[in-house]
């Protein structure tokens, strides 16, 4: 048995059937992060010896009644944060910073039996499409490490797909699970908005980011939801929903299940091959029972910008707070408290940081507010409710993940409008608060990864994953 | 020309729940520095904030005593900026929907008139920390308990004309809040805190002045005389053909002077925006009347309805509500069969100095009604003389001890045996001839020899009126 090509559900399987240990598995895990992260750079931190002290005690604990991923290998997105762990969002501003405490997210894994080996790398603050803009180096595809892995959850990505760790956490704000799951040939699902509790979670846009797994495939997807979503105190805005049992509720069959494909994803700038992957991929949906039929949806053209606007106002503010008083980096040499802010800032944050950092500040500052922030808060509302009315007529909606597979290192950094342009077909998801999910398709003439984006109505996150693993049952019969 | 101040005010009242605005962090004054704290109210990254729920109803009340519109779709906003106090850099607030707006207030002066002034807004917020400069060090240290504290801002409209007025609004302010039970209102630990904003206009001008912002007014004193040197300052200045500039100044109680602190004309954007961490607020309809259902009998009212249900004073009436925790005590003694005026003495004399000696407030107070009142039963049936019974209160009062049983242990009763009593005057008298021929020859003080005598025969404890009557009676007998 080679444990690192079974999914997590297999792992856990093998594990309470003693077929495995807990201790092996994390061996192997840890053995192919010594191997590849000096590669791909997916780990910034990693838990070697902590891991292994876990793994033997959790095999001691073992019963024939362990939860599903007990003993399972994972990592975390380095923006969640861990109990005495340092928690870095992988920017220098973070430097020498030990959360108290934990995301809610994180502990409940833990309590679900989880072996945690280490912390993600990914884009500084989550603000990036390519994983790049990280103050400890780019992540590097391993499908090809010329390539980007894609991002923010690039380490994520990288990470599951290289086998170093079985699941991982990522966060989600603008498609920065689904879009790298995609260029990394692996499943990664963005819950609805408040399934995962935000508790714990180094806000990038608080109305929109959210935590959600990576993994082999959709039904380990389904099992961490099962796991970490539904209400939690500590967060406001989590709801309870219809979680809990969403691993059971796929049964591949899709009858009746109503598919469609909005126009506006299949147009100018879709790379050939993505396109061709996507359409495949609903021709085995409509094997499944499916019906899929093309509409219109001419609002997602207004998304890119009402998302730049909104998430770079609320990231303006959440990173206000790194200013080198209480915690994490401050610079030297400083002569009074106006000079301690700047240049703790200055240095602190990379370029992309700093970027959204004063396009937030600009679109919130008197004078502008009406014209940016106003309005696109109105727009947001709009397309949520465009969103809603299409879901009177499908139960699903099918597009691509991105318009290309993964581009190569740099490309992106060089031309940050492009970069953004790209995030066309994940980032209404998030507006409108849905739950989407990124399933592997085939890959271009070079061999790169593509992805297929289901997305469900608000709530119908078991939905989109009962139709990710129905393509998945149909492409492996 | 004579001249008129305006003046509005800001003011921001600590709300008395146990914990945090949002967190459940203890919100106790005091405690060593950074104690009271958590991941939450110090702006950890990945930290969330989560309302609650005694502040909102702290908020409604305070709305609804000071005639306020509820707004039923309220929110929270942040304002931006960059403060070491301040560990999130922004505080979560309310701009665009504030809980309660255009209320009214309506309070006696000193002079026996009486004033109304507008509320602008009552609005929901967090407190922020406390920097302590440490001179030695040359470092400033920031002290994180403070933060998170629930605070409510009442703004009103700039209805006022002089300090005396503002004083009066705000002694009215703090006895609504304090009867209502969402703040002690104690200006010495900071949570009442009142901004000033004052300008000046020629007498009969319609249109407002520049206005300054005056902060640091921890009392009332320094709220009067920091209104009566800035209008003066305004004044003089218009007069020198200055301008005044629109500006926050602080007072600084030892110069009895303000001076400026940073100018409004390049002032701050706080950059509000909607608070995405906490979802919108509903009140509902049935919320709103339940709440308005719990007011209480405000001190005003009280005041009024002990003159003329009791028959008290008015001063009487004004010391038993002075603080709702002695009206309530008042009114439990009278619920429990006490003459509301004996009550009412007994609580204004020996009640309230055992507080004051013990250094206690009256909603701590160990000594219940019911004891209260078993003493003055005790005095009104003869069984105990006022001045026994001052000493059994003083006895009793600190641990609620019960009345009957240390009179019982001390034998403090009052003797009515009227035979006893007999047996002992005709003693007194068979022994002190002279004393009767005394009064007899006209001499009065000659009674109280002889009644000082039959006291002491019955070891104090005789019941003088019972003791008087009898002397009386056998003297005539003789």
């Amino acid at each position: 048995m080679e444990l690192l090509d079974l999914t997590a559900l297999q792992l856990g399987e093998a594990i309470r059937r003693g077929e495995t240990t807990i201790p092996a598995a994390t061996q192997a895990a840890l053995d192919r992060v010594a191997a590849e992260n000096p590669q791909n750079n997916a780990y910034i931190t990693v838990l070697g010896q902590q891991a292994m002290e876990r793994a033997e005690r959790l095999q001691a604990a073992l019963t024939p009644d362990s939860p599903p991923l007990y003993g399972v290998p994972m990592g975390l997105k380095d923006n969640l944060c861990t109990r005495d762990i340092p928690t870095t969002c992988a920017s220098k501003i973070l430097g020498g910073f030990t959360p108290p405490y934990s995301a809610t997210a994180a502990e409940r894994l833990e309590e679900a039996g989880a072996v945690l080996l280490g912390k993600l790398n990914m884009d500084e603050f989550a603000m990036g499409s390519t994983s790049e803009t990280s103050c400890f180096g780019p992540v590097k595809n391993p499908r090809d490490l010329e390539r980007v892995p894609g991002g923010s959850s690039g380490g994520a990505a990288a990470a599951v797909a290289a086998g170093m760790g079985w699941y991982a956490l990522g966060s989600d704000t603008g498609g920065s699970i689904r879009q790298p799951a995609s260029y990394c040939g692996v499943t990664g699902m963005k819950p609805t908005y408040g399934a995962v509790s935000r508790y714990g979670l180094i806000a990038y846009a608080s109305s929109l980011d959210q935590i959600g797994p990576l993994a082999r495939d959709a039904r380990d997807c389904a099992a961490i939801l099962d796991q970490i979503a539904g209400a939690d105190r500590h967060d406001a805005t989590s709801v309870a929903g219809p979680y809990g049992n969403v691993l059971a509720s796929l049964d591949g069959d899709l009858r009746g299940v109503r598919v469609g494909l909005p126009q506006e994803c299949f147009g100018q700038g879709l790379d050939e091959a993505v396109e061709r992957a996507v359409r495949a991929f609903a021709k085995a949906l409509e094997a499944r029972g499916a019906t899929v039929e093309e509409f219109s949806l001419p609002i997602m053209d207004y998304a890119v910008p009402t998302y730049y606007i909104l998430a770079c106002a609320e990231a303006s503010s959440n990173l206000a707070r790194f200013d080198g008083v209480k915690y994490g980096w401050r610079a030297e040499g400083y002569e009074d408290l106006t000079d301690l802010y700047n240049k703790t800032r200055t240095q602190g944050f990379g370029w992309e940081a700093k970027r959204r950092i004063l396009l937030g500040t600009f679109v919130l500052s008197s004078g502008y507010f009406d014209a940016y922030y106003k309005k696109a808060l109105q727009v947001k509302a709009v397309i949520a409710a465009a969103y809603r009315a299409a879901f009177e007529r499908f139960d699903l909606l099918l597009t691509p993940v991105a318009p290309t597979a993964a581009p190569r290192l740099g490309e992106s950094l060089s031309d940050p409008l492009k970069m953004y342009l790209s995030d066309i077909y994940t980032v209404p998801v998030n507006l409108a608060g849905l739950p989407g999910v990124s399933v592997p398709c085939g890959a271009d003439e070079a061999g790169l990864p593509i992805g297929a984006q289901l997305i469900g109505p608000a709530m119908g996150d078991a939905m989109v994953l009962k139709a990710a693993d129905a393509y998945q049952r149909e492409v492996r019969a | 020309m004579t001249w008129e101040t305006v003046i509005g005010l800001e003011t921001h009242v600590e709300l008395a729940t146990a914990t945090k605005i949002f967190c459940s962090c203890t919100t106790q004054f005091g405690g060593a520095p950074n104690t009271h704290c958590c991941p939450v109210c110090t702006g950890m990254p990945g930290a969330l904030p989560v309302l609650n729920e005694k502040v909102l109803e702290y908020a409604v009340k305070a709305s609804l005593a000071l005639g306020c519109t509820v707004t039923q779709n309220c929110r929270f906003d942040r304002k931006n900026y960059f403060y070491p106090d301040l560990p999130k850099a922004y505080q979560i607030s309310q701009l665009y929907l504030p809980i309660g707006r255009d209320g009214k207030v309506s309070f006696p002066l000193p002079d026996g008139g009486r004033k109304t002034i507008g509320i602008h807004e009552l609005h929901m917020e967090e407190d922020a920390g406390k920097l302590v400069h440490d001179p030695w060090q040359d470092q400033t240290q920031c002290d994180y308990n403070r933060c998170g504290v629930p605070l409510i801002e009442i703004v009103t409209e700039p209805d006022f004309r002089s300090g005396e007025e503002v004083v009066a609004y705000l002694e009215k302010l703090r006895e609504t809040l304090q009867y209502l039970g969402v703040s002690d209102c104690k200006m010495q630990e900071g949570s009442l805190r009142c901004d000033v904003n004052l300008s000046v206009r020629p007498a009969g001008s319609d249109e407002l002045g520049t206005r300054t912002e005056m902060k640091n007014l921890n009392s009332f004193k320094a709220i009067t005389r920091a209104v009566q040197y800035e209008a003066q300052r305004q004044i003089e200045r218009i007069q020198e053909g200055k301008r005044v500039v629109q500006e926050t100044r602080r007072w600084d109680e030892n110069k009895d002077a303000t001076y400026p602190m940073r100018s409004k004309e390049n002032a701050q954007d706080y950059r509000y925006f909607p608070e995405p961490d906490l979802p919108p607020i509903q009140i509902g309809d049935d919320d709103l009347a339940r709440l308005r259902a719990q007011m209480p009998e405000m001190a005003e009212a009280k005041r009024e309805r002990y003159q003329a249900q009791y028959g008290l004073s008015a001063y009487d009436a004004g010391m038993m509500t002075s603080e709702k925790a002695l009206a309530d005590y008042f009114e439990e003694c009278v619920a429990l069969g006490a003459e509301p005026k004996t009550a009412c003495n007994w609580i204004m004399t020996q009640v309230l100095r055992k507080l004051k000696e013990l250094g206690q407030e009256p909603g701590r107070m160990a000594f219940t009604p019911d004891r209260l009142c078993r003493l003055l039963a005790l005095v009104e049936e003869g069984s105990l003389n006022r001045n026994t019974a001052v000493a059994v209160l003083d006895a009793v009062f600190e641990d609620n001890g019960d009345v009957d049983e240390y009179v019982r242990a001390h034998g403090l009763s009052q003797v009515r045996d009227t035979g006893l009593i007999e047996a002992v005057v005709a003693q007194v008298l068979a022994d002190n001839p002279q004393s009767v021929a005394d009064l007899r020859g006209g001499k009065e003080k000659a009674f109280g020899f002889l009644v000082g005598q039959c006291m002491k025969a019955l070891k104090g404890q005789g019941e003088p009126k019972l003791v008087n009557e009898t002397l009386r009676r056998k003297l005539e007998e003789l």
